[in-house]
Protein backbone atom coordinates (compact mmCIF):
# COMPACT_ATOMS: atom_id res chain seq x y z
CA UNK A 1 0.00 0.00 0.00
CA UNK A 2 1.46 3.84 -0.67
CA UNK A 3 2.08 6.04 1.82
CA UNK A 4 -0.86 8.58 2.18
CA UNK A 5 -0.15 12.02 2.25
CA UNK A 6 -0.32 13.84 5.43
CA UNK A 7 -1.95 16.95 4.04
CA UNK A 8 -5.14 14.57 2.56
CA UNK A 9 -7.94 14.46 4.91
CA UNK A 10 -10.35 11.42 4.74
CA UNK A 11 -13.90 10.44 4.87
CA UNK A 12 -14.57 7.16 6.78
CA UNK A 13 -15.98 6.25 3.44
CA UNK A 14 -12.46 6.48 1.95
CA UNK A 15 -12.72 9.73 -0.46
CA UNK A 16 -9.84 12.41 0.27
CA UNK A 17 -10.01 15.87 0.54
CA UNK A 18 -6.96 18.37 -0.43
CA UNK A 19 -7.29 21.98 0.26
CA UNK A 20 -4.97 24.29 -2.22
CA UNK A 21 -3.18 26.90 -1.84
CA UNK A 22 -5.90 29.18 -3.27
CA UNK A 23 -8.32 27.71 -0.92
CA UNK A 24 -10.37 25.09 -3.44
CA UNK A 25 -10.67 21.71 -1.89
CA UNK A 26 -9.41 18.64 -4.94
CA UNK A 27 -11.53 15.69 -4.11
CA UNK A 28 -10.50 11.77 -5.16
CA UNK A 29 -10.70 8.54 -3.21
CA UNK A 30 -7.77 6.62 -1.63
CA UNK A 31 -5.71 4.25 -2.92
CA UNK A 32 -7.26 1.95 -0.38
CA UNK A 33 -10.37 2.54 -1.83
CA UNK A 34 -9.44 1.78 -5.21
CA UNK A 35 -7.95 -1.66 -4.73
CA UNK A 36 -11.07 -2.25 -3.18
CA UNK A 37 -12.69 -1.67 -6.02
CA UNK A 38 -10.58 -3.47 -8.44
CA UNK A 39 -10.29 -1.65 -12.32
CA UNK A 40 -11.97 1.03 -12.71
CA UNK A 41 -14.01 1.44 -16.02
CA UNK A 42 -15.91 4.46 -15.64
CA UNK A 43 -16.32 7.63 -14.29
CA UNK A 44 -19.54 9.54 -13.74
CA UNK A 45 -18.43 13.18 -13.14
CA UNK A 46 -20.48 16.25 -11.32
CA UNK A 47 -21.69 19.06 -13.77
CA UNK A 48 -19.05 22.29 -13.15
CA UNK A 49 -21.12 24.66 -11.31
CA UNK A 50 -23.28 21.84 -9.57
CA UNK A 51 -23.51 22.32 -5.93
CA UNK A 52 -22.51 19.47 -3.37
CA UNK A 53 -23.16 18.32 0.01
CA UNK A 54 -21.01 16.97 2.28
CA UNK A 55 -21.48 13.43 3.02
CA UNK A 56 -23.81 13.15 0.22
CA UNK A 57 -23.40 11.06 -3.65
CA UNK A 58 -21.51 13.45 -6.01
CA UNK A 59 -20.00 11.25 -8.02
CA UNK A 60 -19.73 7.65 -9.29
CA UNK A 61 -17.19 5.76 -10.07
CA UNK A 62 -17.64 1.80 -11.34
CA UNK A 63 -15.04 -0.92 -11.81
CA UNK A 64 -15.29 -4.06 -13.39
CA UNK A 65 -16.87 -5.24 -10.10
CA UNK A 66 -19.56 -2.78 -8.65
CA UNK A 67 -20.51 1.23 -8.87
CA UNK A 68 -19.80 3.26 -5.74
CA UNK A 69 -20.90 6.54 -4.75
CA UNK A 70 -18.49 9.20 -4.14
CA UNK A 71 -19.49 11.28 -1.38
CA UNK A 72 -18.23 15.02 -1.15
CA UNK A 73 -16.37 15.86 1.95
CA UNK A 74 -17.36 19.35 1.95
CA UNK A 75 -20.41 21.26 0.70
CA UNK A 76 -19.78 23.91 -1.98
CA UNK A 77 -19.40 23.77 -5.88
CA UNK A 78 -18.05 22.09 -8.31
CA UNK A 79 -15.36 24.36 -9.99
CA UNK A 80 -13.45 21.41 -12.28
CA UNK A 81 -13.84 18.33 -12.94
CA UNK A 82 -10.79 15.50 -13.73
CA UNK A 83 -11.75 15.32 -17.67
CA UNK A 84 -9.31 12.96 -18.48
CA UNK A 85 -10.98 10.44 -16.39
CA UNK A 86 -13.30 9.99 -18.97
CA UNK A 87 -11.12 7.90 -21.51
CA UNK A 88 -8.89 6.85 -18.62
CA UNK A 89 -10.41 5.65 -15.75
CA UNK A 90 -7.80 3.57 -14.61
CA UNK A 91 -5.63 6.71 -13.87
CA UNK A 92 -7.74 6.12 -10.68
CA UNK A 93 -5.83 3.01 -10.17
CA UNK A 94 -2.19 4.31 -11.11
CA UNK A 95 -2.45 7.49 -9.48
CA UNK A 96 -5.46 7.77 -6.64
CA UNK A 97 -4.02 10.60 -4.74
CA UNK A 98 -2.55 12.68 -7.25
CA UNK A 99 -3.54 12.31 -11.37
CA UNK A 100 -6.83 10.46 -10.19
CA UNK A 101 -8.63 13.27 -8.65
CA UNK A 102 -12.00 13.23 -9.67
CA UNK A 103 -13.43 16.96 -8.99
CA UNK A 104 -12.77 20.19 -7.24
CA UNK A 105 -15.08 22.09 -4.90
CA UNK A 106 -15.16 25.68 -3.88
CA UNK A 107 -16.16 25.19 -0.55
CA UNK A 108 -18.91 27.06 1.30
CA UNK A 109 -18.14 26.16 5.25
CA UNK A 110 -14.82 25.58 5.98
CA UNK A 111 -15.40 24.67 9.15
CA UNK A 112 -16.38 21.20 7.50
CA UNK A 113 -13.01 20.45 7.01
CA UNK A 114 -12.29 19.48 10.28
CA UNK A 115 -14.84 17.06 10.80
CA UNK A 116 -12.57 14.72 8.69
CA UNK A 117 -10.01 12.13 9.35
CA UNK A 118 -6.84 13.38 9.41
CA UNK A 119 -4.23 10.64 7.68
CA UNK A 120 -3.28 8.92 10.47
CA UNK A 121 -7.02 8.54 11.71
CA UNK A 122 -7.48 7.20 8.15
CA UNK A 123 -4.79 5.00 8.79
CA UNK A 124 -5.59 3.48 11.49
CA UNK A 125 -9.21 3.18 10.77
CA UNK A 126 -7.64 1.09 7.34
CA UNK A 127 -5.66 -0.74 9.21
CA UNK A 128 -8.46 -1.90 11.56
CA UNK A 129 -11.04 -2.86 8.71
CA UNK A 130 -7.86 -4.88 7.24
CA UNK A 131 -7.87 -7.01 10.39
CA UNK B 1 -18.37 -21.79 8.58
CA UNK B 2 -16.25 -20.73 5.45
CA UNK B 3 -15.37 -23.74 3.06
CA UNK B 4 -11.85 -23.56 1.79
CA UNK B 5 -10.34 -25.43 -1.16
CA UNK B 6 -7.00 -27.14 -0.79
CA UNK B 7 -5.09 -23.86 -3.01
CA UNK B 8 -6.28 -21.48 -0.02
CA UNK B 9 -3.19 -21.05 1.03
CA UNK B 10 -1.77 -20.65 -2.68
CA UNK B 11 -4.05 -17.94 -3.64
CA UNK B 12 -3.18 -15.57 -0.21
CA UNK B 13 0.76 -16.51 -0.88
CA UNK B 14 -0.12 -15.05 -4.34
CA UNK B 15 -1.74 -11.37 -3.06
CA UNK B 16 -5.49 -12.83 -4.25
CA UNK B 17 -8.13 -10.33 -3.21
CA UNK B 18 -10.67 -13.36 -1.66
CA UNK B 19 -14.26 -13.01 -1.26
CA UNK B 20 -17.16 -14.92 -0.02
CA UNK B 21 -18.92 -16.82 -3.00
CA UNK B 22 -21.36 -19.60 -2.04
CA UNK B 23 -19.72 -20.24 0.94
CA UNK B 24 -16.09 -20.67 -0.09
CA UNK B 25 -13.24 -18.24 0.30
CA UNK B 26 -12.37 -17.65 -3.18
CA UNK B 27 -9.55 -15.67 -5.26
CA UNK B 28 -11.66 -12.99 -6.92
CA UNK B 29 -8.50 -11.77 -8.48
CA UNK B 30 -4.87 -11.53 -7.59
CA UNK B 31 -3.97 -8.22 -8.92
CA UNK B 32 -6.17 -6.59 -12.29
CA UNK B 33 -9.04 -8.40 -13.02
CA UNK B 34 -8.57 -6.95 -16.45
CA UNK B 35 -5.21 -8.17 -17.37
CA UNK B 36 -6.20 -12.09 -15.90
CA UNK B 37 -8.99 -11.94 -18.43
CA UNK B 38 -6.90 -10.25 -20.98
CA UNK B 39 -4.26 -13.41 -20.17
CA UNK B 40 -7.27 -15.97 -20.81
CA UNK B 41 -8.40 -14.66 -24.13
CA UNK B 42 -4.70 -14.10 -25.64
CA UNK B 43 -2.14 -16.77 -23.90
CA UNK B 44 -3.67 -18.78 -20.66
CA UNK B 45 -4.92 -18.72 -17.78
CA UNK B 46 -5.85 -20.97 -14.98
CA UNK B 47 -8.38 -20.93 -12.12
CA UNK B 48 -9.34 -22.82 -9.04
CA UNK B 49 -12.78 -24.38 -8.91
CA UNK B 50 -12.21 -27.03 -6.59
CA UNK B 51 -15.76 -25.36 -4.62
CA UNK B 52 -17.62 -27.09 -7.67
CA UNK B 53 -19.42 -30.52 -6.53
CA UNK B 54 -18.31 -33.56 -8.25
CA UNK B 55 -21.01 -36.50 -7.55
CA UNK B 56 -20.27 -40.28 -9.07
CA UNK B 57 -23.46 -42.18 -9.78
CA UNK B 58 -22.90 -45.66 -9.91
CA UNK B 59 -25.39 -48.60 -10.77
CA UNK B 60 -27.03 -51.03 -13.40
CA UNK B 61 -29.61 -48.23 -13.66
CA UNK B 62 -27.58 -45.37 -13.79
CA UNK B 63 -28.49 -44.36 -17.08
CA UNK B 64 -32.47 -44.71 -17.11
CA UNK B 65 -31.96 -42.31 -13.93
CA UNK B 66 -30.26 -39.65 -15.63
CA UNK B 67 -33.05 -40.34 -18.73
CA UNK B 68 -35.37 -39.31 -15.88
CA UNK B 69 -33.32 -36.77 -14.38
CA UNK B 70 -32.14 -34.41 -17.14
CA UNK B 71 -33.76 -32.22 -19.46
CA UNK B 72 -31.14 -32.96 -21.67
CA UNK B 73 -30.78 -36.45 -22.80
CA UNK B 74 -28.21 -38.53 -21.61
CA UNK B 75 -28.55 -40.78 -24.79
CA UNK B 76 -26.65 -38.51 -26.31
CA UNK B 77 -23.55 -40.37 -24.87
CA UNK B 78 -23.03 -42.87 -26.77
CA UNK B 79 -18.60 -42.91 -26.05
CA UNK B 80 -16.63 -43.05 -22.86
CA UNK B 81 -15.61 -39.97 -21.92
CA UNK B 82 -18.12 -37.97 -23.61
CA UNK B 83 -20.07 -34.92 -21.35
CA UNK B 84 -22.94 -33.26 -21.77
CA UNK B 85 -24.62 -30.20 -20.59
CA UNK B 86 -27.87 -30.28 -18.87
CA UNK B 87 -30.65 -28.50 -16.52
CA UNK B 88 -31.71 -30.52 -14.08
CA UNK B 89 -35.66 -29.43 -13.22
CA UNK B 90 -38.07 -29.49 -10.82
CA UNK B 91 -41.78 -31.06 -10.98
CA UNK B 92 -42.87 -26.78 -11.75
CA UNK B 93 -39.60 -27.10 -15.06
CA UNK B 94 -38.02 -24.45 -12.89
CA UNK B 95 -34.41 -24.97 -13.09
CA UNK B 96 -32.65 -26.37 -9.98
CA UNK B 97 -29.58 -26.20 -11.52
CA UNK B 98 -27.25 -26.46 -14.71
CA UNK B 99 -24.50 -29.50 -14.49
CA UNK B 100 -21.96 -31.09 -17.02
CA UNK B 101 -22.68 -35.15 -16.92
CA UNK B 102 -19.78 -37.24 -18.34
CA UNK B 103 -20.05 -40.85 -19.44
CA UNK B 104 -17.51 -43.09 -17.72
CA UNK B 105 -19.35 -46.25 -18.43
CA UNK B 106 -22.40 -47.92 -18.27
CA UNK B 107 -22.56 -48.54 -14.62
CA UNK B 108 -20.87 -45.22 -14.25
CA UNK B 109 -21.54 -41.66 -14.93
CA UNK B 110 -19.96 -38.55 -12.71
CA UNK B 111 -22.15 -35.08 -12.45
CA UNK B 112 -20.27 -31.72 -11.74
CA UNK B 113 -22.81 -29.46 -10.36
CA UNK B 114 -22.47 -25.72 -8.66
CA UNK B 115 -21.04 -24.86 -5.79
CA UNK B 116 -23.69 -22.94 -4.26
CA UNK B 117 -26.44 -25.22 -5.01
CA UNK B 118 -24.74 -28.06 -3.25
CA UNK B 119 -27.19 -28.87 -0.34
CA UNK B 120 -30.04 -28.89 -2.81
CA UNK B 121 -28.72 -30.78 -5.43
CA UNK B 122 -27.21 -33.49 -3.20
CA UNK B 123 -30.80 -33.85 -1.53
CA UNK B 124 -32.69 -33.93 -4.62
CA UNK B 125 -30.73 -36.17 -6.78
CA UNK B 126 -30.60 -38.61 -3.57
CA UNK B 127 -34.16 -38.47 -3.06
CA UNK B 128 -34.26 -39.33 -6.96
CA UNK B 129 -32.27 -42.39 -7.44
CA UNK B 130 -33.92 -44.30 -4.71
CA UNK B 131 -36.58 -45.44 -6.81
CA UNK B 132 -33.58 -46.50 -9.42
CA UNK B 133 -31.45 -48.29 -7.17
CA UNK B 134 -28.38 -45.67 -8.02
CA UNK B 135 -25.73 -44.85 -5.46
CA UNK B 136 -25.04 -41.31 -4.88
CA UNK B 137 -21.13 -40.40 -3.92
CA UNK B 138 -19.99 -37.65 -3.33
CA UNK B 139 -16.20 -36.79 -4.46
CA UNK B 140 -14.97 -33.46 -1.67
CA UNK B 141 -11.34 -35.39 -2.22
CA UNK B 142 -10.99 -33.76 -5.42
CA UNK B 143 -9.90 -30.60 -6.47
CA UNK B 144 -10.06 -29.13 -9.86
CA UNK B 145 -8.15 -26.59 -11.70
CA UNK B 146 -9.57 -24.36 -14.98
CA UNK B 147 -6.98 -24.10 -17.82
CA UNK B 148 -7.97 -22.01 -20.53
CA UNK B 149 -7.08 -19.76 -23.49
CA UNK B 150 -5.65 -20.85 -26.78
CA UNK B 151 -2.07 -22.05 -25.32
CA UNK B 152 -3.78 -23.80 -22.51
CA UNK B 153 -4.35 -27.29 -24.42
CA UNK B 154 -0.49 -27.19 -25.44
CA UNK B 155 0.61 -25.63 -22.02
CA UNK B 156 -0.88 -28.45 -20.18
CA UNK B 157 -0.45 -31.27 -22.85
CA UNK B 158 3.71 -30.43 -21.78
CA UNK B 159 3.27 -31.43 -18.35
CA UNK B 160 1.68 -35.04 -18.74
CA UNK B 161 3.52 -38.15 -19.03
CA UNK B 162 4.95 -38.55 -22.55
CA UNK B 163 2.79 -41.57 -23.41
CA UNK B 164 -0.38 -39.73 -22.79
CA UNK B 165 0.30 -36.60 -24.47
CA UNK B 166 -1.06 -37.39 -28.23
CA UNK B 167 -4.13 -39.56 -26.86
CA UNK B 168 -4.96 -35.87 -25.01
CA UNK B 169 -3.84 -33.46 -27.79
CA UNK B 170 -7.22 -35.38 -29.44
CA UNK B 171 -9.35 -35.40 -27.04
CA UNK B 172 -12.56 -33.90 -28.96
CA UNK B 173 -14.69 -30.81 -27.22
CA UNK B 174 -16.68 -31.97 -24.52
CA UNK B 175 -14.61 -35.24 -24.17
CA UNK B 176 -12.56 -36.27 -20.80
CA UNK B 177 -9.99 -38.88 -20.45
CA UNK B 178 -7.73 -39.79 -17.22
CA UNK B 179 -4.13 -38.98 -17.89
CA UNK B 180 -1.24 -38.94 -16.12
CA UNK B 181 0.32 -35.18 -14.63
CA UNK B 182 3.44 -34.12 -13.23
CA UNK B 183 5.35 -36.89 -10.74
CA UNK B 184 2.86 -39.42 -12.15
CA UNK B 185 -0.40 -37.83 -10.33
CA UNK B 186 -3.70 -39.45 -11.67
CA UNK B 187 -5.83 -36.42 -13.79
CA UNK B 188 -8.94 -36.61 -15.47
CA UNK B 189 -8.58 -34.27 -18.00
CA UNK B 190 -11.65 -32.96 -19.55
CA UNK B 191 -11.79 -30.56 -22.87
CA UNK B 192 -14.60 -28.31 -21.25
CA UNK B 193 -14.34 -24.67 -20.12
CA UNK B 194 -16.63 -21.67 -18.89
CA UNK B 195 -14.65 -18.63 -20.87
CA UNK B 196 -15.35 -19.27 -24.56
CA UNK B 197 -11.90 -20.16 -24.75
CA UNK B 198 -10.62 -23.62 -25.75
CA UNK B 199 -8.92 -25.80 -23.13
CA UNK B 200 -9.02 -28.32 -20.27
CA UNK B 201 -11.29 -28.55 -17.04
CA UNK B 202 -8.95 -30.97 -14.87
CA UNK B 203 -9.63 -32.92 -11.75
CA UNK B 204 -7.11 -33.82 -9.58
CA UNK B 205 -7.00 -35.37 -6.36
CA UNK B 206 -6.64 -32.81 -3.73
CA UNK B 207 -2.98 -33.90 -2.30
CA UNK B 208 -1.91 -33.26 -5.64
CA UNK B 209 -3.17 -30.21 -6.22
CA UNK B 210 -0.90 -27.63 -5.17
CA UNK B 211 1.85 -28.97 -7.17
CA UNK B 212 -0.03 -29.51 -10.32
CA UNK B 213 -0.93 -25.46 -10.08
CA UNK B 214 2.91 -24.44 -9.35
CA UNK B 215 3.92 -26.73 -12.46
CA UNK B 216 0.87 -24.67 -14.64
CA UNK B 217 2.42 -21.22 -12.88
CA UNK B 218 5.91 -22.55 -14.32
CA UNK B 219 4.56 -23.27 -17.58
CA UNK B 220 3.49 -19.84 -17.96
CA UNK B 221 -0.02 -20.20 -17.27
CA UNK B 222 -1.81 -17.51 -15.42
CA UNK B 223 -3.61 -17.15 -12.17
CA UNK B 224 -7.06 -15.65 -12.75
CA UNK B 225 -9.73 -15.34 -10.21
CA UNK B 226 -13.57 -15.67 -10.23
CA UNK B 227 -14.04 -11.93 -11.30
CA UNK B 228 -12.48 -13.11 -14.50
CA UNK B 229 -13.85 -15.69 -14.73
CA UNK B 230 -16.83 -14.23 -14.22
CA UNK B 231 -16.70 -11.06 -17.34
CA UNK B 232 -15.36 -13.97 -19.81
CA UNK B 233 -18.35 -16.31 -19.56
CA UNK B 234 -20.65 -13.28 -19.62
CA UNK B 235 -18.72 -12.26 -22.86
CA UNK B 236 -18.88 -15.91 -24.35
CA UNK B 237 -22.61 -15.89 -23.34
CA UNK B 238 -22.53 -18.68 -20.58
CA UNK B 239 -25.14 -18.27 -18.13
CA UNK B 240 -24.52 -18.22 -14.35
CA UNK B 241 -26.89 -20.29 -12.32
CA UNK B 242 -28.68 -17.31 -9.62
CA UNK B 243 -28.49 -14.65 -11.75
CA UNK B 244 -29.66 -16.12 -15.15
CA UNK B 245 -31.91 -18.68 -14.29
CA UNK B 246 -33.18 -20.14 -10.87
CA UNK B 247 -35.99 -22.72 -9.49
CA UNK B 248 -38.80 -20.06 -10.41
CA UNK B 249 -37.05 -19.62 -14.32
CA UNK B 250 -37.93 -22.16 -16.86
CA UNK B 251 -34.90 -23.10 -19.57
CA UNK B 252 -37.71 -21.48 -22.12
CA UNK B 253 -36.73 -18.14 -20.28
CA UNK B 254 -32.82 -18.56 -19.94
CA UNK B 255 -32.31 -19.13 -23.48
CA UNK B 256 -31.41 -23.13 -22.79
CA UNK B 257 -34.34 -24.07 -24.90
CA UNK B 258 -31.09 -25.93 -26.97
CA UNK B 259 -30.65 -27.87 -23.51
CA UNK B 260 -34.20 -29.54 -23.83
CA UNK B 261 -34.56 -32.79 -25.61
CA UNK B 262 -38.58 -33.12 -25.86
CA UNK B 263 -37.45 -36.93 -27.31
CA UNK B 264 -40.21 -39.45 -27.82
CA UNK B 265 -41.56 -41.20 -24.61
CA UNK B 266 -38.79 -40.00 -21.85
CA UNK B 267 -40.61 -39.02 -18.93
CA UNK B 268 -38.15 -36.44 -17.29
CA UNK B 269 -38.85 -34.59 -14.17
CA UNK B 270 -40.17 -31.58 -15.19
CA UNK B 271 -41.15 -32.12 -18.70
CA UNK B 272 -45.44 -31.84 -18.49
CA UNK B 273 -44.82 -28.19 -17.11
CA UNK B 274 -42.36 -27.02 -19.70
CA UNK B 275 -44.42 -28.72 -22.77
CA UNK B 276 -47.94 -26.70 -21.04
CA UNK B 277 -45.60 -24.12 -20.85
CA UNK B 278 -44.49 -24.25 -24.66
CA UNK B 279 -47.93 -24.67 -25.96
CA UNK B 280 -49.53 -21.82 -23.48
CA UNK B 281 -46.19 -19.09 -24.98
CA UNK B 282 -43.50 -18.38 -23.04
CA UNK B 283 -44.17 -14.11 -21.82
CA UNK B 284 -40.81 -13.85 -21.47
CA UNK B 285 -37.24 -14.17 -23.05
CA UNK B 286 -33.74 -13.67 -22.35
CA UNK B 287 -31.60 -11.49 -24.49
CA UNK B 288 -28.19 -9.93 -24.61
CA UNK B 289 -27.58 -6.23 -24.41
CA UNK B 290 -24.81 -4.02 -25.41
CA UNK B 291 -24.14 -0.90 -24.02
CA UNK B 292 -21.99 1.98 -26.68
CA UNK B 293 -22.68 4.60 -24.09
CA UNK B 294 -19.79 5.12 -21.33
CA UNK B 295 -21.71 3.54 -17.85
CA UNK B 296 -21.84 -0.26 -17.17
CA UNK B 297 -25.30 -2.63 -17.06
CA UNK B 298 -25.50 -4.16 -13.96
CA UNK B 299 -27.76 -6.95 -12.47
CA UNK B 300 -31.06 -5.84 -11.46
CA UNK B 301 -31.14 -2.71 -13.58
CA UNK B 302 -34.48 -2.20 -15.17
CA UNK B 303 -34.74 -2.92 -18.53
CA UNK B 304 -38.10 -0.59 -20.47
CA UNK B 305 -39.10 -1.83 -23.69
CA UNK B 306 -42.82 -1.06 -25.94
CA UNK B 307 -43.93 -4.08 -24.63
CA UNK B 308 -42.94 -3.57 -20.65
CA UNK B 309 -40.26 -3.76 -18.54
CA UNK B 310 -37.53 -6.30 -17.74
CA UNK B 311 -34.73 -6.45 -15.83
CA UNK B 312 -30.88 -7.01 -15.88
CA UNK B 313 -29.40 -10.63 -15.42
CA UNK B 314 -25.79 -10.83 -15.65
CA UNK B 315 -24.09 -7.58 -17.05
CA UNK B 316 -20.51 -5.99 -16.38
CA UNK B 317 -18.19 -4.18 -18.42
CA UNK B 318 -16.71 -6.64 -21.03
CA UNK B 319 -13.00 -5.92 -21.06
CA UNK B 320 -12.32 -7.77 -24.89
CA UNK B 321 -14.81 -5.52 -25.97
CA UNK B 322 -14.22 -2.50 -23.74
CA UNK B 323 -17.81 -1.76 -23.15
CA UNK B 324 -21.00 -2.75 -21.06
CA UNK B 325 -22.85 -6.20 -22.27
CA UNK B 326 -25.45 -7.50 -20.62
CA UNK B 327 -28.07 -10.56 -20.25
CA UNK B 328 -31.60 -9.19 -19.99
CA UNK B 329 -35.01 -10.99 -19.36
CA UNK B 330 -37.68 -8.57 -21.08
CA UNK B 331 -41.54 -9.20 -22.44
CA UNK B 332 -41.99 -11.36 -25.70
CA UNK B 333 -42.74 -9.76 -28.73
CA UNK B 334 -41.20 -6.71 -30.84
CA UNK B 335 -39.38 -4.76 -28.05
CA UNK B 336 -38.92 -1.16 -29.82
CA UNK B 337 -35.95 1.25 -28.75
CA UNK B 338 -34.86 -0.35 -25.74
CA UNK B 339 -33.62 1.79 -22.71
CA UNK B 340 -31.78 0.80 -19.21
CA UNK B 341 -32.41 2.68 -16.14
CA UNK B 342 -28.78 3.44 -15.06
CA UNK B 343 -29.39 5.57 -11.67
CA UNK B 344 -32.41 7.28 -13.16
CA UNK B 345 -31.39 7.89 -16.37
CA UNK B 346 -32.10 6.09 -19.75
CA UNK B 347 -29.85 4.80 -21.35
CA UNK B 348 -30.28 3.60 -24.84
CA UNK B 349 -28.97 0.03 -25.48
CA UNK B 350 -28.38 -2.33 -28.58
CA UNK B 351 -30.30 -5.61 -28.31
CA UNK B 352 -28.58 -8.09 -29.85
CA UNK B 353 -27.72 -11.64 -30.40
CA UNK B 354 -24.77 -13.48 -28.20
CA UNK B 355 -22.10 -14.57 -27.69
CA UNK B 356 -20.37 -11.46 -27.34
CA UNK B 357 -16.92 -12.94 -27.83
CA UNK B 358 -15.57 -16.30 -29.28
CA UNK B 359 -12.23 -17.64 -29.48
CA UNK B 360 -10.86 -14.21 -28.84
CA UNK B 361 -12.40 -12.40 -30.83
CA UNK B 362 -15.94 -9.96 -31.26
CA UNK B 363 -18.77 -11.47 -32.50
CA UNK B 364 -20.50 -10.34 -35.60
CA UNK B 365 -22.57 -7.22 -35.05
CA UNK B 366 -21.23 -6.86 -31.42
Amino acid sequence: MSEIPGDLKFLKSHEWARVEDDGLVRVGISDHAQGQLGDLVYVELPEIGSSVKAGTGAAVVESVKAASDIYAPVSGEVVEVNESLNDKPETINEDAYGEGWIFLVRPSDRAELDELLDANAYEELVESEDH
Amino acid sequence: MTEKTVLNATHRALGARMVDFGGWDMPISYGSQIEEHHAVRRDAGMFDVSHMTVIDLHGARTREFLRHLLANSIDKLKVHGKALYSCMLNEQGGVIDDLIVYYLGEEFFRLVVNASTREKDLAWIEKQAVAFDVQVKERPEFAMIAVQGPNARAKVLDLLHEVDRSRIEKLGKFSAAAAQGPHGMPLFVARTGYTGEDGFEIIVPADHAVALWAALADAGVAPAGLGARDTLRLEAGMNLYGQDMEEDISPWEANLGWTITLDEGRAFMGRPALEAQKAAGVKRVMVGLVLDDKGVLRHGQKVLTANGEGEILSGSFAPTLEKAVAFARIPVGEPGAVRVDIRGREVPVRLVKYPFVRDGKPCDGI
